[in-house]
């Protein structure tokens, strides 16, 4: 799946970074609402990183859960489930505030 | 607050007592047989990152969007599940436009010219994308990828560009490809819960073709309850009854693809 090329742009947005020196941690956050299953992330990830700076790091996935906030009565709603509606008024105008991330928040690299 | 937690072995559960315990909600998944290395081993050095990891496809897709712009071009990503008829509503689409529109069609597949060979002939100009790379094939178009296609389109000629996209109701949804308006295409016989199971993919899109509407008198299939389940994941979604077969919808079909 999409995971692959995820693990390619993750490898190149860290190696610019990292410039030449050795990664031992990858810290991402990846929103409820993105589609990746970490498993098969981190089975990429091994795979995109033989032989560079980053073969052998890991990845640390920090899972954010998804919120939409009511432009009706202004509740928030933590999705359990798919559903867009507001969990205080039913109201369906609502809006995705946190769930779609999907970003490199830091990475660790080896001491010189 | 308690925040949702994910340990290693699949086990998932709250933490709502543990009141500023948990900042953030983690799996720990080592890339080889390396352990846990969040403890922060000494002699390592944290550098902050915060980069999107679509940045440099959405720099791609906003590129592709200002082309567009640029020519004046109206631009569909059509995506679906396999087989729910999108080069057949496609192939419709260009008999009914050969003459009024000038249209182009970017055309994803893993394999195989199959499909931009059945859109031959009907006057529009038709460039392929196979997306297979040895892995077996990516799932998606990406704005790369489509952009990478518009060499062989005449985009200075065209007044619409439809994207097909690769079938598939998961990764798709998740790439920008700088279109103007997203439509899916989808088919009775997949059911009535194909938006709580696909919701990423419902969700973004524009309008719903529902295609195939010939065969509902054969079916079982409750058409209230698919929209009632497309309105819980996006309640903003236009739906279109459509049969490429019999050509009913097709026009009102044809209507949005000119506001879209």
């Amino acid at each position: 799946m999409h995971e692959l090329s995820l693990c390619r742009s993750i490898g190149q947005i860290v190696r610019r970074h990292a410039e030449d020196r050795r990664v031992t941690v990858v810290h991402l956050q990846v929103g409820q609402l993105r589609q990746v299953v970490p498993d098969t992330l981190v089975y990429c990830w091994g795979l995109v990183n033989e032989g560079t700076t980053c073969e052998g790091s890991v990845l640390d996935v920090d899972h954010v859960p998804a919120v939409i906030e009511c432009r009706d009565c202004g509740a928030t709603t933590r999705l359990v489930e798919m559903s867009m509606a507001c969990g205080a008024c039913g109201s369906t105008a609502v809006a995705v505030t946190a769930g779609e991330e999907l970003l490199v928040t830091s990475i660790e690299l080896q001491g010189v | 607050m308690g925040r949702f937690h994910r340990h290693d072995d699949g086990t998932e559960h709250d933490h709502d007592t543990e009141l500023g315990e948990h900042t953030h909600d983690h799996s720990h998944v080592a890339g080889r047989d390396v352990g846990d290395m969040t403890g922060y081993v000494t002699g390592t050095e944290r550098v902050q990152v915060l980069e999107a990891i679509f940045d440099e496809n959405d720099r791609v897709a906003a590129a592709n969007r200002a082309d567009f712009a640029e020519h004046g071009v109206r631009v569909v990503n059509l995506m679906s599940s396999p087989g729910a008829g999108k080069t057949t509503l496609l192939r419709e689409t260009l008999v009914r436009l050969q003459g009024r529109s000038r249209v182009g069609i970017i055309e994803g597949d893993i394999e195989t010219s199959i499909d931009a060979d059945r859109l031959e002939g009907l006057g529009a100009s038709v460039a392929l994308v196979n997306t297979g790379n040895g892995f077996g094939g990516e799932c998606h178009l990406d704005a790369p990828m489509v952009r990478s296609a518009l060499g062989r389109v005449p985009l200075a000629e065209l007044d619409v560009l439809f994207i097909e996209n690769v079938g598939n109701l998961v990764c798709p949804a998740e790439f920008d490809v700088g279109e103007h308006a997203r439509a899916m295409v989808y088919s009775p016989t997949e059911g009535e819960e194909k938006p709580l199971k696909y919701p990423v993919m419902f969700r973004t899109a524009d309008v719903v073709v529902v295609n195939k509407i010939d065969l509902l008198p054969y079916l079982d299939v409750d058409m209230d309850l698919f929209r009632r389940n497309l309105a819980s994941v996006n309640p903003d979604a236009h739906v279109l009854m459509v049969s490429s077969k019999t050509g009913e919808g097709v026009d009102a079909w044809l209507d949005w693809v000119a506001g879209a």
